[in-house]
């Protein structure tokens, strides 16, 4: 792909990369703290871009998909801790994710538009009721505290959430770009010409909701043993999902990358503005709101704007 | 021509709810020919195209592709099966390529290939060249003409060598030299010893390329034969041109305006790339009772969206001598020029009672009660039909309710877009008996557009026809089978 390597993106990226590479050199175990529940939450806006960008389902229930994954990893350590590897728990949050997201898709897709927004809408409403239900065994609205973490070690917990976020990266972006991805946009455009074209739709958007689902799993998973507890407002809560959705659509959506850039984006502009309170969460509203009306491509549009002309 | 017919369609029928689209239709085509499947809007035979290429699921009947059913398939293993389909609006993925476009085309339905074959590059160049897009294979689709994006479709179609190529529309929009390639590259096919069925709304635009034509109406064959043959049938002249044409115009000189009423001046309209309407000039005097005929897709709903102010138009609209331009297009309905559309659009969850007390809001209510019995006289059926629920009412129903909400208006100018759209002949007598009624008994303009001539020619005092977004014919509709008949089938 030599076009990719010459363009504009590729450069950014590469970029974008060093000076995440060299960052822990510099600032404190604070910023890094924030800095890994923001390459979580890239991965989890990376997967939505998946289903949104390409497939071109809207999933309002992202965090469907990562409350599966966060909760069934932390409940399976908080039970079987120390017999259990966690890396095992974290597997089975992908695992269940994955079947969650199946569950979830196949009578889903068999509606479209936003009655597939619907449903899923509807299954992360379910799935907060059933933790809320069951508090003995998920903790409840208090939250679940998991006993064993990944590291204490703040620069240690900063490399796993990059490398995962450039692996996950990689791999959403290389399948967006692969054949299977020009399959997806195709069936996401126009799915009655996609069919008539010889391409089961059905089955191309099932696989992308189960990439989607493993790599929100995974990330939930991961981000559950590194902040040691899961409650339904850090990973399930609608709320929780709208921003991974602003995070996607404002980096530019239809790029992978660009949510990644976005979720960053929003992370770090909410700890920004912290010392103005309330108004902080207005303020990023608002640019939210300002890109998305008159840039639809994101930040990503904006940047290549002058390179596509 | 082999013996053994390629496909052979028997007895299929698509209902909709209680709506039978196609009624126990049979057709076969060979390898090497050209099936032409017409009729006009409504006569359902996209539907029964949609049903061979699997995209809608036949309710009966049996669909044979070389000799294997594919009747209740799913589209996709039906085009596997080697049949493609031409559609008529491209949405072709923006942001590709045209080469990348026709890549996809190419493409294994596999989850398991993440790149695609090497020879998949060659051959969409092959097929770029063939269809003529050879010169803009790297550009976008938004930046294309409309006959290249027209291309592309017929490109994605036959990338996979269909032996059966369906081909919606072929023609819609084009110039007539591109008119000229696409039958040339359509000849092709047949040439390939491919099967393929046109699909279109007259014999005329498809009739130098069949060999064959099927017609459609309501659902049901009505004729077959050879292009010649199918335009002399009797009963095709019927549905297109109406049996004995009877009028009872009158001369244009007994309308005393001076300055007519409505004067349509050079309009032209352009959707995107496509020429809707061009250089369209016309004029409607007080109480005059005007028809434009026109097949389904010439552009008489452009023309009438223009002068209710819908769409942006060049040219000049001019009301009662007041140009319209730049008027919303509710100002324009209160200047008292109310269209009743095509789409009927009625408030379905709402009572027919509801439906006509809002079309006469802005009156009062003794007026709004008076003109409310006035209209029950002219569709007496809507008086018995007041606590229903719009949506639950007949097609005709439906259509007469349309007509009295936008009379409950008090409009000065009624334009009525295609009325008899998919209506059965016995309710096309009512409605033809209210326009009448309401020609005789009160002073109001009408302008009506209509692909059904008997229906549209009775009324009329004045005809133009609109052919391909032009105004082709202007004139009294007792002269109209003498003068354009011949070049309307």
């Amino acid at each position: 792909m030599p076009s990719f390597v010459t363009s504009r993106l590729f450069w950014i990226a590469v970029l974008t990369v060093i000076v995440a590479l060299v960052l822990p050199t510099y600032v404190s175990g604070y910023v890094l703290g924030l800095l890994t529940v923001a390459y979580y939450t890239a991965v989890f806006a990376m997967s939505w871009d998946l289903l949104f960008g390409f497939a071109g389902e809207v999933n309002f229930g992202p965090t469907f998909l990562i409350g599966v994954g966060a909760y069934t990893a932390g409940i399976l350590d908080a039970h079987y801790s120390p017999g259990l590897s966690i890396w095992l728990c974290i597997a089975a949050g992908a695992l269940a994710a994955v079947v969650g997201g199946v569950v979830l898709a196949l009578p889903a897709l068999r509606v479209s538009g936003p009655y597939f927004g619907l449903t899923t809408l509807v299954a992360v409403l379910m799935l907060q009721n059933f933790i809320v239900v069951a508090a003995g065994l998920t903790g409840g609205e208090i939250g679940l505290a998991v006993p064993d973490v990944i590291s204490i070690d703040a620069k240690t917990n900063y490399w796993i959430a990059l490398g995962f976020m450039l692996v996950s990266g990689a791999i959403l972006f290389g399948l967006s770009r692969s054949a299977i991805g020009l399959i997806l946009q195709a069936s996401g455009q126009d799915k009655i010409q996609a069919g008539a074209l010889g391409f089961n739709v059905t089955k191309h958007k099932l696989a992308a909701f189960v990439v989607s689902a493993f790599f929100s799993g995974l990330a939930g998973a991961l981000m559950v043993f590194y902040m040691g507890t899961a409650s339904v407002s850090t990973f399930v809560d609608v709320g929780v999902g709208v921003q991974i959705i602003i995070a996607a659509v404002l980096g530019g959506r239809r790029t992978v990358i660009g949510a990644a850039i976005g979720a960053i984006f929003l992370i770090g502009m909410g700890e920004l503005l912290r010392p103005l309170g309330e108004l902080a969460t207005l303020i990023v509203s608002v640019i939210a709101l300002v890109v998305i009306l008159f840039f639809p491509d994101g930040f990503l549009g904006i940047i290549r704007g002058g390179a596509k002309a | 021509m082999s013996a053994a017919p390629m496909l052979e369609v028997n007895g299929l029928t698509k209902r909709f709810g209680g709506l039978v689209a196609v009624k126990n239709l049979s057709f076969s085509i060979h390898a090497g020919e050209i099936l032409g499947l017409i009729g006009p809007n409504g006569s359902g035979k996209s539907t029964a195209m949609k049903s061979v290429m699997g995209v809608e699921r036949p309710t009966a009947g049996s669909v044979k592709l070389d000799g294997v059913e594919l009747a209740g398939l799913p589209s996709h293993r039906i085009a596997r099966m080697g049949v493609g389909l031409v559609f008529q609006h491209s949405r072709p993925l923006a942001r590709q390529t045209v080469l990348e476009n026709i890549k996809v085309a190419l493409l294994p339905d596999k989850l398991t290939r993440l790149f695609a074959d090497k020879d998949v590059d060659a051959r969409a160049r092959a097929i770029a060249e063939r269809v003529g897009l050879g010169g803009v294979i790297d550009r976008r689709p938004p930046t294309l003409a409309f006959a290249d994006l027209r291309r592309l479709e017929l490109a994605k179609a036959v990338a996979r060598s269909p032996k059966l190529v369906l081909v919606d529309e072929p023609f819609a929009g084009l110039t007539a030299s591109e008119v000229a390639d696409f039958s040339n590259l359509i000849r092709e096919f047949r040439d390939d010893g491919r099967a393929v069925l046109l699909v279109d709304h007259n014999v005329k635009s498809v009739s130098a390329l069949v060999d064959r034509v099927l017609a459609m109406y309501l659902g049901e064959k009505i004729a077959e034969g050879r292009a010649t043959e199918v335009m002399q049938d009797e009963t095709v002249r019927r549905v297109y041109l109406g049996g004995a044409l009877v009028s009872t115009a009158r001369p244009e000189a007994s309308f005393k305006d001076v300055t007519p009423a409505l004067q349509v001046d050079n309009v032209g309209v352009l959707y995107g790339k496509a020429q809707a309407l061009q250089d369209v000039s016309l004029h409607v005097h007080e109480g005059e009772f005007v028809s434009v005929v026109g097949l389904n897709g010439a552009g008489k709903t452009t023309l009438f969206n223009a002068i209710s102010g819908l769409v942006p138009y060049s040219g000049a609209v001019k009301w009662a001598g007041r140009n319209l331009a730049g008027g919303t297009a509710a100002q324009i309905a209160r200047d008292g020029i109310v269209q009743c559309p095509e789409t009927r659009e009625l408030f379905g969850d709402m009572t027919v009672r509801e439906n006509l007390e809002l079309g006469g809001n802005a009156l009062s209510d003794a007026e709004r009660g008076e003109r409310l019995e006035w209209l029950f006289g002219l569709f007496p059926i809507l008086k018995s039909r007041q606590p229903q629920l719009a949506r639950t009412l007949s097609g005709g129903e439906q259509q007469m309710l349309a007509i009295a909400r936008a009379l409950m208006m008090k409009p000065k100018l009624l334009i009525l877009d295609e009325p008899t759209l998919g209506l059965a002949p016995v309710i096309l007598e009512t409605l033809s008996k209210a326009l009448d009624r309401l020609r005789e008994t009160t002073k109001i303009t009408v302008l009506l557009g209509e692909q059904n001539v008997t229906f549209a020619l009775p009324h009329a005092d004045r005809v133009y026809v609109l052919d391909h977004a032009k105004i082709v014919w202007e004139g009294p509709p007792d002269r109209f089978e003498a003068e354009a008949a011949e070049n309307y089938l």
